[in-house]
């Protein structure tokens, strides 16, 4: 079975966020890079896994700078078989999978994996996008993946519960917590890592569907209020007049 | 312990110096210690425990002889890797950075430079994955500074050799499957024996009482008359070098480790100083709380310079013996002021097992002792700048 995963880039959680520009490009100085914890932890591996039990390969998929190196070569220290970057910003989520479903169709998956959504942007949308764009199912959320033949059965979070779905391959799936456990990468991975291939293949013409107008911090946190556990009625007039919550 | 908030200190953008390669070796080794000893090694350090079960992991993630090549199970990493997996092994505590560099420097290291092809088939490729954990074995009752006085000894048996003596002090030794052992022969002459444990005359009995590096495990050697098949001396080296080549490597390693203790201590109370309040305002903005971690950060920050470019020299083949000498012991010297300068910092709660501080004072007494104490290190760079060796003199008449 043949494995797509991707794999994108996303600050480390200790970064300083803030902007440039007029506050309309994120400002990258200082920033640490790390592999999106939904792509590493649970997409990469739970593929991996697969691959172990049933036989196949692990190829990765990052639409990214020669400045995003470094994390697919520790996807790969952590045991994909090979990496395919598509020279170019990932802008958009649009854009991205576009450059995606395009490689993914000229070179035939049985599987596209995706994790639930970056921790920067937490857009969740390159994965439906890849699926319709493939033409193919898109199962989101997905905690949990066992296959049979081709066939996939599902666990997914929903509401208050869990649903289970069965698919036939090909498919694209975005992996939430749950699908797999964090693998640390060894040294001997790391040094294999140094010789496996990485493709940097041009990207495709695309449609600009997107602008970007300006980012925005969120609000700061403002200071806690202590209302004293008699006084109730205060604690109601304040979350009525005030907070503007009932 | 609370939960491991662990960054390092990097106030000279030492990082832009490493490869991607180094960084993500780091991080590998950061990330296995976090899940797999943060959360336990405080209970181990104080039952006085060795955790077993760590060895064979560490031989997983690579942290045994990450410098022997690929073809004996290694992974072929360069030195500065080798530095900072130390360096991310002893920022969490000095007795299992102890395990893995006696593993890697004084057994692996030995075997890989000294040994011949069949013992290096033999034994490295258990060694590396952890399946064999080995011991190095110098260190006797009355000769620790002074090795070149050891008294154990071996004979040609004409088909085997013929071992006694006794070692002390010897880390991993009790569930060691190896020791390499430092012996003389008939003519006087210091060789490396591998001795296997099982074998008739050798027992490996562990000294108990230790208040520093409690989570590592150390015992005596004992050879009462134990048959060595000659296949298991060492050809390739002789003489006192042999141990000090090994001793060389195991420094470097511990130039580097002793600097993550430090950084470790540096990190937590920095932390801590920006949280604690007292008079109103985080002690953090006392002046003498100031002083305190921008001294602790400058030295940080110059073992960190002194370290990397030992990184490189050992890289090249071109690191000193009294090169590593000066690092060991100054990055030792700094971390042991850094751990109690953190731990005053940290007021009470520096005292407890909340937090690594005082854990790592305890361990570092160990590490400014073993592997040429304080003051020998001081003597070879004594030597080395005035070319005259102060480390023997005459009893003076009464
Ligand atoms: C926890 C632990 C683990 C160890 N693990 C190992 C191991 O795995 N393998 C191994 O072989 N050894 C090991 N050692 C032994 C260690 O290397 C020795 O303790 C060390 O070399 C010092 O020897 P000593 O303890 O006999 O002290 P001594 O040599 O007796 O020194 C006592 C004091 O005298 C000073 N002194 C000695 N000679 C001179 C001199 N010429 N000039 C000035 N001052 C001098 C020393 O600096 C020191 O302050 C370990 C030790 C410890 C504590």
């Amino acid at each position: 079975m043949k494995f797509l995963v991707c794999i994108s880039k996303s600050p480390d959680t200790t970064s300083k966020i803030d902007f440039t520009e007029n506050n309309t490009k994120f400002n990258e100085t200082g920033v640490q890079y790390i592999v999106n914890p939904y792509d590493e932890w649970y997409a990469l591996v739970r593929a991996l896994e697969l691959k172990e039990q049933n036989g196949g390969s692990v190829t990765t998929i990052t639409v990214g700078t020669a400045a995003d190196d470094s994390i697919i070569r520790k996807a790969l220290a952590i045991g994909a078989d090979n990496a395919v970057r598509i020279d170019a910003e990932a802008n958009d989520a649009y854009f991205t999978a576009f450059q995606i479903a395009e490689y993914a169709k000229a070179n035939g998956f049985d599987m596209v994996l995706t994790g639930k959504e970056t921790i920067n942007y937490n857009g969740s949308q390159v994965g439906g996008m890849v699926a319709e764009l493939l033409g193919q199912p898109f199962v989101s959320l997905a905690t949990k993946m066992e296959m049979s033949g081709t066939t996939a059965t599902i666990e997914k979070e929903t509401v208050g519960g869990v649903e289970i779905v069965e698919v036939n391959t090909p498919f694209v799936l975005s992996a939430a917590k749950g699908m797999a456990e964090q693998r640390i990468p060894n040294m001997r991975g790391i040094m294999a890592a140094r010789t496996k291939p990485l493709e940097v293949v041009p990207a495709v013409e695309c449609e600009e569907l997107v602008d970007f107008e300006a980012y925005e911090l969120p609000p700061a946190k403002s200071e806690c209020k202590y209302v004293d556990a008699d006084n109730v009625a205060e604690l109601v007039n304040l979350l009525h007049n005030e907070a503007k919550v009932i | 312990m609370a939960t491991d908030l662990y960054t390092h200190p990097d106030y000279f953008n030492m990082d832009d110096l490493l490869s991607e390669e180094h960084k993500l070796v780091r991080e590998t080794t950061r990330s296995w210690v976090k899940q797999n000893v943060s959360p336990i090694i405080e209970d181990y350090y104080e039952r006085a425990a060795f955790p077993e079960h760590l060895v064979k992991q560490l031989g997983e993630i690579g942290a045994f002889g990450p410098y022997i090549p690929e073809t004996y199970g290694g992974p072929g990493l360069d030195q500065i890797s080798y530095g900072l997996i130390m360096q991310e092994l002893e920022r969490c505590d000095s007795g299992l950075r102890s395990t893995s560099s006696v593993q890697s420097s004084l057994v692996m290291y030995p075997i890989w430079k000294y040994g011949n092809e069949d013992q290096r088939q033999k034994y490295l490729p258990k060694l590396a994955t952890g399946e064999f954990l080995g011991c190095f074995g110098l260190t006797e009752p009355d000769h620790g500074s002074n090795p070149g006085g050891m008294i154990s000894n071996f004979k040609d048996m004409g088909d085997h050799y013929l071992l006694n003596g006794a070692k002390m002090w010897i880390s991993n030794a009790p569930k060691a499957d190896i020791a390499v052992v430092w012996a003389k022969n008939e003519e006087g002459r210091i060789h490396g024996l591998i001795v296997e444990k099982g074998m008739e005359g050798f027992s490996a009995p562990e000294m108990k009482g230790k208040h520093s590096l409690r989570a590592s495990i150390t015992g005596e050697l004992i050879f009462d008359n134990v048959k060595v098949p000659k296949e298991n001396l060492l050809p390739n080296k002789s003489g006192l070098g042999a141990p000090l080549g090994c001793l060389d490597s195991a420094r470097f390693g511990i130039a580097w480790g002793a600097l993550g203790s430090a950084m470790d201590c540096y990190d937590q109370a920095l932390r801590y100083s920006k949280e604690r309040t007292q008079f109103n305002v985080p002690i953090g903005a006392f002046q003498l709380t100031q002083k305190k971690l921008a001294e602790m950060i400058t030295e940080i920050t110059k073992a960190q310079l002194l370290t990397f470019r030992l990184g490189q020299l050992r890289n090249e083949g071109k690191a000193t013996s009294a090169q590593i000498s000066m690092a060991k012991r100054n990055n030792v010297e700094i971390a042991l002021k850094i751990a109690r300068e953190a731990r005053q910092i940290l007021g009470g709660m520096g005292i407890t097992n909340e937090y690594s501080v005082m854990r790592h004072m305890a361990n570092l007494e160990s590490v400014v002792t073993y592997e040429g104490t304080h003051d020998i290190h001081l003597l070879i760079t004594g030597m080395d700048v005035t070319g005259i060796p102060a480390f023997t003199r005459e009893m003076p008449n009464k």
